[in-house]
């Protein structure tokens, strides 16, 4: 026990340097492009013909540190967030927190609904095609599959829109009737809600099904071809007992490693179907934001993901650990 | 090799072969394939074959490689060739019989007329005006590959008439050209991607396996740091990074290394722990005990154990890529025109009512589904191939 202390402390103090190493990155790369939020909106301003309040701009410029270096600038924002100031949206000219709030619901609502539907559709189909390998079945399944994942994302979200325009006459796309959208919450809204999910869900879920089969029937398949299998096939078990006993427990392991990339997942959503489906999700506000240099957004909401995504790995590896000795014996140490 | 042995006597004679002693005779054997003794390779091949979709897809995407050489002579029409008389016009069935008249491979003329209620232009074939398609014929002339002037090309439209199998564009251009042309760009960037992808993790998680150590850790930190930063919004800000002043080439090689740039994390790993397993065998030992430097070590005596693996698991990134840069084109971040790629194609039927008006636009997704699916197949046939003993 205490050896697994030892490396849980090890792996909580590697997140540290991870964590600053991360900010760096996503402080650079919002920082790249050429130009700051106020040269492109005084930019957007001049193209509809109307002229930015110079003044106003110069000022807002000062408050927010733009005239400092960047290693004064990083500080300001990495401190910031320390104690829960994730900085200002020009854009929406509110704080982030406020901008990401409603929207983070709705990206975590769709986003749990179509993993748990991923999962429920993907693992017996993925048991099936490993146990028949090879077979039509087996084949015809992967195919579906593959034609799943070939399919970009935007595209059968268009022909879905298109084709639910000309069987039901709705226009589909957003996550409900706009009149609710800046309502509280309601049975009507639920309803509205609920009416609309089904194709998110179905678009966003068919990629991610597609790649769950393919994971569980190659993992299976690899524990199926090991000897403890045949041991227990030649001491007479059933062959449905056996499968579930040994082989799809061994082959689940990937299944808490996966852990690290689903929690961004849930928080960031699909963009670019959202962004097709004009979702009022988070996705296409952070496409919007790195588009038009509102930095503070696009910044802590990717400092956010990243945050997450160092969370669910490190639950998942101290998962692991308690799961399989040999990994925290290895754990930490390189020969 | 039959000895003749004296079966009468009691005792077995000492048997002594009288044949000249050939040191090359296993590997006579091998080459001759008799089974007992095929080399690697031919085991591999032997795998491989016994996944047929692979073996398939892997023909049908080396006819595709090659095709895009000769993309001007399959194409009927050059990219940028408008036909401002047919606007958005719907695609051409190619008919065999007239009237039950057998008359060869030809198409109805198309005639326009303007609906003035909606002002939208209905195209109707004309039964009566037959255009015969030609083959090898003399159409729009084209430098080929930059040298040779010629007009040559493998189907062109009848003298005067119109050829357009999947209908046209916004600008009368010919998406069937389109999509052949576009070939070019789509195909290449996932293969330039892979292979910058494939150097830097081999050599990264090379020397990060090889060496251990605070280099190992710094590497081991920069992939942990590098994938917990989602894909989609990495590529958009790297994206957007590429000046607006860059050349459509410029662009579409940043968009390549973009895309390896972000892709080698997964095979570096592959790479470190692998080498971490090996670099304990003897004959590791061996190498640098008669003076081997860490560059030869890796490279001839360990990657090569593994490099079927690793060639494996690139195949099976090529469709990301292509999906990547077909999603970001799409966004308007990827490649732009004059640059034609099947995303850039794709971002015509962007909106709901031009895909009710002109479904005939999302062609192009047709060669996208079918290249990421082949590469798929062709990949997954690899890796049951790469480890033939098993």
């Amino acid at each position: 026990m205490r050896e697994m202390l030892r490396y849980i402390l090890w792996r909580f103090l590697v997140m540290i340097p991870t964590l600053v190493l991360i900010s760096m990155l996503i402080f650079t790369i919002i920082q790249l492009p050429p130009g700051d939020y106020f040269e492109s909106y005084v930019e957007e301003l001049k193209a509809i013909g109307e002229k930015a309040d110079m003044q106003q701009i110069d000022e807002l410029r000062a408050r927010y540190g733009f005239d400092q270096p960047m290693p004064i600038q990083y500080l300001r924002w990495a401190g910031g967030m320390l104690y829960g100031d994730f900085g200002y949206s020009f854009e929406y000219r509110l704080p982030v927190s406020d901008v990401v709030g409603d929207r983070l619901w709705l990206t975590i609502l769709v986003s749990t609904v179509t993993i748990a539907l991923t999962w429920l559709i993907a693992f017996p189909i993925g048991i099936y095609s490993a146990t028949h390998q090879y077979s039509w079945g087996d084949y015809g399944l992967t195919l579906l599959g593959l034609i799943g994942l070939a399919v970009p994302n935007f595209v059968l979200a268009l022909v879905l829109m298109y084709l639910a325009n000309i069987w039901f006459g709705t226009s589909i796309g957003h996550l409900m009737d706009q009149k609710y959208l800046a309502e509280p919450m309601s049975w009507a809204k639920v309803k509205s809600i609920l009416e609309h999910i089904w194709i998110p869900v179905i678009i966003i879920g068919t990629a991610g099904t597609a790649a769950m089969v393919r994971r569980v029937r190659a993992n299976l398949l690899d524990e199926l071809h090991k000897q403890y299998v045949m041991t227990a096939r030649a001491k007479g078990l059933h062959p449905f007992k056996v499968l579930v006993k040994y082989p799809l427990r061994m082959s689940l392991n990937f299944f808490i490693s996966d852990i690290g990339s689903v929690l961004p997942a849930i928080i960031s959503g699909a963009e670019i179907t959202a962004v097709v489906l004009s979702l009022e999700t988070t996705g296409p506000m952070l496409i919007r934001a790195l588009q038009s240099q509102d930095m503070y957004l696009a910044g802590s909401f990717l400092m956010f993901l990243a945050f997450l995504t160092v969370i669910g790995v490190l639950v998942s590896d101290i998962a692991l650990a308690l799961l399989d000795p040999r990994i925290r014996l290895r754990g930490g140490s390189t020969k | 090799m039959s000895a003749t042995t004296h079966a009468q006597t009691d005792e077995l004679p000492h048997f002594v072969s009288t044949a000249p002693f050939d040191p090359y005779a296993d590997d006579k054997a091998d080459a001759g394939g008799d089974g007992a003794q095929a080399s690697q390779l031919r085991l591999m091949w032997w795998r491989f074959r016994r996944h047929r979709l692979a073996l398939i897809s892997g023909i049908a995407l080396l006819l595709a490689y090659v095709m895009i050489l000769f993309v001007e002579f399959l194409a009927p029409y050059k990219v940028h060739t408008r036909n401002v008389d047919y606007i958005f016009a719907p695609p051409q069935g190619v008919h065999l019989f007239h009237e039950g008249r057998f008359v060869g491979p030809f198409v109805y003329g198309q005639k326009m007329t303007l609906d003035m209620r909606n002002l939208r232009r209905v195209y109707t074939d004309d039964t009566n005006d037959i255009q015969p398609l030609r083959f090898f014929c003399h159409g729009e002339p084209y430098r080929f590959w930059g040298l040779v002037e010629t007009d040559r090309h493998f189907v062109c439209p009848a003298k005067d008439g119109q050829f357009f199998l999947l209908g046209t564009d916004r600008l009368g251009r010919d998406i069937f050209s389109r999509i052949l042309h576009g070939a070019r760009i789509s195909l290449t960037i996932g293969l330039f991607g892979v292979m910058t992808s494939f150097v830097l993790g081999i050599v990264i998680g090379g020397l990060a396996g090889y060496w251990g150590g605070w280099f190992d850790l710094v590497v081991q930190r920069v992939i942990e740091v590098l994938q917990s930063i989602p894909s989609i919004p990495l590529w958009l800000a790297l994206a957007a990074i590429l000046p607006v002043d860059w050349s459509p080439l410029l662009v579409y090689l940043g968009i390549t290394v973009i895309l390896g740039l972000l892709d080698w994390t997964g095979l570096a790993r592959a790479v470190r722990s692998k080498l971490l397993a090996l670099r304990e065998e003897d004959y590791v030992l061996a190498a640098q005990l008669m003076g081997a430097g860490s560059a030869r070590v890796i490279g001839r005596h360990l990657i090569p154990g593994f490099m079927s693996h690793l060639i494996a698991s690139a195949t099976l990134t090529i469709p990301g890529m292509i999906l990547g840069e077909t999603a970001l084109s799409f966004l308007g971040l990827g490649l732009r025109p004059p640059i034609t790629s099947w995303g850039v194609l794709l971002t015509e039927a962007r909106t709901v009512s031009v895909l009710a008006l002109y479904p005939w636009l999302l062609f192009p997704v047709l060669p996208v589904i079918f290249v990421i699916l082949a590469f798929n197949f062709l990949g997954d046939g690899l890796r049951d191939a790469a480890d033939p003993y098993k």
